[in-house]
């Protein structure tokens, strides 16, 4: 047993070693150590080096708020987590961890030449060092930052661990198990109410764990804190421990996140590490504490300088002396109980250096019976020590002037400027903070929520006025609650009690030009920088957070904000709260991805439309895409075939015979009722009134901007009701605007829209013997009367259906409707029958190249919002004799009927070539750079029936263009193209009438 | 997650089953070919963008579907009432000075 773990001592378990492994070698710790306690047990200070400048830090927090030691956790295969903190990482057997940001070692590391380079790193680095020259950029600057800055390596693996996802409505919800939340607890849970309480550690006590010196309620503090809990749970309280509130959203909606299973020497197979639980509280109770703040001086970020605060908490909890002869820094009383309980443990402190001249007297007098030097007024001026502080330099300071140093030789020196409360959730409603110019620090104002704010979290200090504060914030949400409850007497004995001032910078006789007086220890911002982002300009703190990083880090600034505020106002000659407090955001402390995805991960991101015909396309080897949200078969190659020679054979036996294709995903609308035909005429701008039933037509629909938004066949079934189909993709968003339109501007008329796209599989025939095929299996179909746009609802292959003659190809062609659970029965009864007709399955790539060999649009692809029906050739879906429809007035805008729109035309490239989709066309190649664009490819593809590239493009003024050459620069060479008709294949239609 | 009231349901539900549908009171006008080209401009495009008190329109996409509105501050968040639609905007003040 290492000398700086004192036997018996804390809330460890002595009696249960725990090896585990720190940059290789193995170190032993205690269960209910986390890895910095285990570390400085071990007398390991150094744990990490920076972020920019590569200097040696250790610990200097105890808590989620600790910037330095950040290490690499390894829990097997694909499960290294970087960026872990080490003060709050539970130890657990075998925990391989290693540190960040040195190479080739911890203790010798060549980046910390960066250190040396400080006028290279300085405030705004990002924006000045490395602008010049430009051509340095590439090859010197940025792979040096990338190798020399960031915070640790990101996992190179799937994270092969589940995270659960829970919901939880709850009466009062209370953040933060220290004294101030668990008095609130216990007056709120006697009413009956619904509580919860929550805490970020691995057990309730907050403070408490810390400060155990004290009596409460007759009991010392631990004891106090065991038969409270009982109470707690006995009267049905949630206790929630290691769960952290990270969200603090509207309406009393809290995120927790809590951490199950990485404390645990060997998880249960199927447990989730962790669980996002999303609460809506009637009531909440913010008890989160304070943290406390560094001071700002030379060498402050030497490891062995760390927080007083959490030097009496590794005493006092892990049983851990962080120092044989550890010097004390402060500006505030709650350091000194730090001396003492080290002092009383065995530690001989250097010396209490305090800035204050005066202080209390029954503190000087309990540090002079423990023989402690007490340096009143005086100022650290530097501290000396490669890898562990050695010695501080210490002045005397009188009337600002700062007199001769001395050295104090020491192995640790524990610092604390004060307390800030943590208001982070409370700033994350947007609740207003007020300054308190007594204790120099934000204090919540106004609440937005229905919540309380408890304890050290507004500014209190001292056992007893939190216990007391924390019942009546409990008695508050309770009478929110319309319950009712009693005050409950605590009593507290010995308490410490305590006050402080506040510094910027500590006075030095040094130059403060030279000084390393850190303030965001993580992202390694200096005094100096932030003093030089004033001066350089900057006047909001937000600008001045930017300049120089301050408070950027994964910390969030909880050490470094109100330090920055302090330094950055009084380089600006003003008061704090003129300067204002930069933003709290969501998370309060660095959550894995993990807990925010949840269960909705893999097959559950999104969940897989697929038609009922899918089956057949799986076990025929169809490769898919997605499309929408669907599953579609892309194109179903043979043995050998490549896409190419797959899609090129599947449009050229549809051509030659006939083709099959799945068109489930079609979006379908039934617009019913007896106002259904004005309705279509009000939205489509294609008339309607005139469309018999049985008849089908080409629907436009536009946007009342008069864009495009969808289009489809449009059957009339009867004389008040219509089968509309949509897009794939457009589906919802076409009933959506259908709804918008029939409730909230026309509800005079009597429809009724019902989505039908999963009622019905349609499959699509297409080619010379479709009609061939087809006919034999249809029932109640007079053929003599049913030509091309046609429907019936009749039986095909017996099967109950709705039978569309329209065609996407240019061929003979139908679509099959039928209800969603004969589709894969109607899918194989047409195969079979298609069998002496060679009959060909084609997917949705054939399907683009045969309807694109026709000049059909996909709207989404060849138009983009921006096209109105001239600019896509489709005038004549427009019914020009209805006074209205939804678009019509914006047909006649002035930039619509503007000469120079992009219209769309058909390209072919004069060395009968494949254009890229998306490439940009220009007119005249020879124009210097950057070239005018005057549109740009929209579809292009093989066509196996034409024997060469066919693409179709937006190009301003294309339908007046006919003919004219476009070119089309890309990496290897410009392109010719000349334009044409979009109509590449049968432009008079003779197929359709076979 | 705000919550939302959805005046013909009757019931405050969590804000994934809604979905925003733009600023409220903005009625179609009767005959589009009689507006100006600059009238018609503003029916289409322009809107208050209001920095505080908003009326808009939403749907309960995934409960009734039915479109409503709602006044709601953009400063807070804040729903302050929801209401068919159809109905016409609340009188706001009358309803603070009752609270
Ligand atoms: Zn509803």
């Amino acid at each position: 047993m290492s000398r700086y773990r004192i036997p018996g001592h804390g809330r460890v378990d002595h009696g249960a070693p725990v090896s585990f492994i720190f940059d290789g070698k193995t170190y032993q710790g205690l269960r209910g150590d986390t890895v910095a306690s285990a570390l400085l047990a071990n007398g390991v200070h150094l744990m990490g080096r920076s972020f920019k400048y590569h200097r040696p830090r250790g610990t200097v927090t105890a808590g989620s708020e600790e910037p330095n030691a950040l290490i690499g956790t390894s829990r097997g295969p694909g499960r290294f987590e970087p960026n872990t903190r080490a003060t709050v990482q539970e130890l657990r057997k075998g925990l391989v961890t290693e540190s960040q940001n040195k190479w080739p070692r911890l203790s010798f590391d060549i980046g910390a030449i960066n250190d040396r380079a400080y006028m290279l790193f300085s405030a705004g680095f990002y924006y000045k060092t490395f602008m010049w020259p430009k051509s340095f950029w590439d090859k010197v600057y940025e792979p040096f930052i990338r190798s020399a800055a960031g915070l640790g390596k990101s996992p190179t693996e799937n994270d092969p661990d589940r995270y659960a996802a829970r919901y939880l409505h709850t009466d009062l919800l209370i953040v933060g198990g220290g004294p101030a939340g668990i008095a609130s607890a216990l007056v709120a849970a006697k009413s009956g109410a619904r509580v919860v309480l929550v805490d970020e550690n691995p057990e309730m006590g907050g403070a408490l764990l810390s400060d155990p010196s004290v009596m409460i309620d007759g009991a010392p503090a631990w004891e106090w804190l065991d038969t409270s809990l009982t109470e707690l749970r006995a009267a049905g309280v949630r206790l929630m421990t290691r769960t952290t509130a990270i969200g603090y959203y509207h309406q009393n909606f809290v995120g927790l996140c809590e951490r199950l299973t990485d404390h645990l020497d060997t998880p249960p197979a199927d447990a989730p590490r962790e669980r996002m639980w999303r609460v809506r509280a009637d009531q909440v109770v913010l008890a989160q504490g304070a943290l406390e703040k560094p001071l700002v001086f030379d060498g402050n970020d030497r490891p062995g300088v760390m927080l007083a605060g959490s030097a009496q908490t590794y005493l006092n909890r892990y049983g851990v002396r962080v120092g044989d002869n550890p010097a004390v820094l402060t500006c505030h009383d709650s350091a000194y109980h730090a001396a003492f309980d080290l002092a009383d443990a065995g530690s001989r402190i250097a010396a209490i250096i305090d800035t204050r001249r005066d202080v209390r007297p029954d503190l000087t007098d309990a540090a002079a019976q423990r023989g402690i030097r007490v340096m009143q007024g005086h100022t650290a001026t530097g501290t000396k020590g490669r890898l562990r502080i050695k010695s501080v330099r210490v002045n005397p300071v009188q009337d600002d002037a700062v007199g001769k140093p001395v050295e104090i030789a020491c192995d640790a020196l524990l610092m604390s400027g004060g307390w800030t409360p943590s208001l982070h959730l409370f700033s994350h409603t947007k609740g207003s903070l007020a300054w308190d110019a007594d204790s120099n620090t934000f204090l919540p104002d106004r609440r937005t929520e229905a919540c309380q704010i408890a304890g050290a979290g507004r500014g209190l200090w001292g056992f007893g006025p939190v216990l007391e504060d924390g019942v009546n914030a409990g008695l508050a949400a309770i009478e929110a609650l319309s319950r009712s409850g009693n005050p409950r007497d605590l009593p507290v004995q010995n308490d410490r009690l305590g006050t402080g001032v506040s510094h910027t910078e500590l006075p030095t006789d040094l130059s403060a030009g030279k000084a390393k007086a850190f303030v965001d220890f993580q992202n390694d911002v200096t005094a100096k920088d932030l003093r030089l982002a004033v001066r350089e300009g900057m006047r909001s703190i937000e600008h001045v957070k930017r300049y120089t990083t301050n408070g950027m880090a994964t910390d969030q600034g909880k050490m470094s904000n109100i330090n920055g505020l302090m330094i950055a106002a009084d380089a600006l000659a003003k008061q704090p709260p003129q300067v204002g407090l930069t933003t709290f955001r969501p998370p309060y402390t660095p959550t894995s991805f993990g807990a925010f995805a949840g269960y909705l991960r893999g097959q559950t991101f999104q969940l897989t439309r697929t038609t009922p015909i899918d089956p057949w396309a799986e076990a025929n080897g169809a490769v898919f895409e997605p499309v929408a949200q669907w599953r579609r078969g892309w194109y179903f190659p043979k043995p050998g075939e490549d896409m190419h020679a797959a899609v090129a054979r599947e449009c050229r036996a549809t051509r030659a015979s006939v083709g099959i294709f799945d068109a489930s995903t079609l979006g379908k609308i039934e617009v019913a009722g007896p106002d259904a035909v004005e309705f279509m005429n009000r939205m489509y701008t294609n008339p309607w009134t005139k469309l018999a039933p049985g008849r089908c037509r080409y629907g436009l629909l536009l946007g009342e901007d008069g864009f495009i938004r969808d289009d489809g066949v449009i059957g009339r079934l009867s004389s008040d009701l219509f089968h509309v189909t949509t897009t794939t993709g457009g589906a919802a968003r076409v009933l959506n605007m259908m709804e918008d339109y029939l409730q909230t501007e026309w509800p005079d008329l009597n429809v009724w829209l019902t989505s039908t796209t999963e009622q019905w599989a349609t499959v699509a025939l297409n080619g010379p013997n479709a009609l061939a095929l087809l006919k034999p299996l249809v029932e109640g179909v007079d053929w003599d009367d049913f030509p091309h746009m046609s429907v019936a609802e009749c039986s095909v292959a017996g099967l109950p259906a709705r039978l569309f003659r329209l065609s996407f190809t240019g061929e003979v062609g139908f679509e099959v409707n039928v209800p969603a659970r004969h589709g894969l029965a109607l899918w194989t009864a047409l195969i079979e029958a298609g069998k002496p007709y060679d009959i060909c399955p084609y997917g949705t790539e054939a399907m683009h190249v045969l309807r694109a060999e026709k000049g059909y649009i996909i709207v989404g692809q060849d138009t983009d919002g921006t096209v109105t029906p001239q600019d896509a050739g489709l005038d004549w879906a427009i019914g020009k004799a209805k006074p209205d429809f939804v678009g019509k007035r914006s047909l006649s805008r002035p930039d619509i009927v503007a000469k120079g729109r992009k219209q769309l035309v058909g390209l072919l490239t004069e060395d009968g070539s494949k254009l890229e989709e998306g490439a940009q066309i220009v007119l005249d190649p020879n124009q210097p750079l950057p070239m005018k664009m005057v549109g740009h490819v929209t579809s292009s593809y093989d066509s196996a029936a034409l024997g060469h590239p066919i693409a179709m493009a937006v190009i301003e003024g294309g339908h007046d263009r006919m003919g004219e050459v476009v070119h089309i620069p890309m990496p290897d060479g410009v392109r010719r193209a000349r334009i044409t008709s979009t109509v590449f294949y049968d432009p008079t239609g003779e197929r359709l009438k076979a | 997650m705000l919550l939302i009231h959805c005046p013909y349901c009757d019931e405050t539900l969590p804000e994934l089953e809604f979905a925003y549908a733009g600023e409220a009171h903005i009625a179609r006008p009767v005959d589009p070919s009689a507006l100006s080209d600059e009238e018609w401009r503003d029916f289409l495009f322009i809107r208050t963008n209001a920095r505080g008190t908003h009326f808009e329109r939403w749907r309960h996409i995934h409960g009734c579907a039915r479109f409503f509105n709602a006044a709601r501050d953009t400063v807070t968040d804040r729903f302050l009432v929801t209401y068919k639609a159809g109905e016409s905007r609340p009188d706001l003040t009358v309803k603070e000075s009752a609270e």
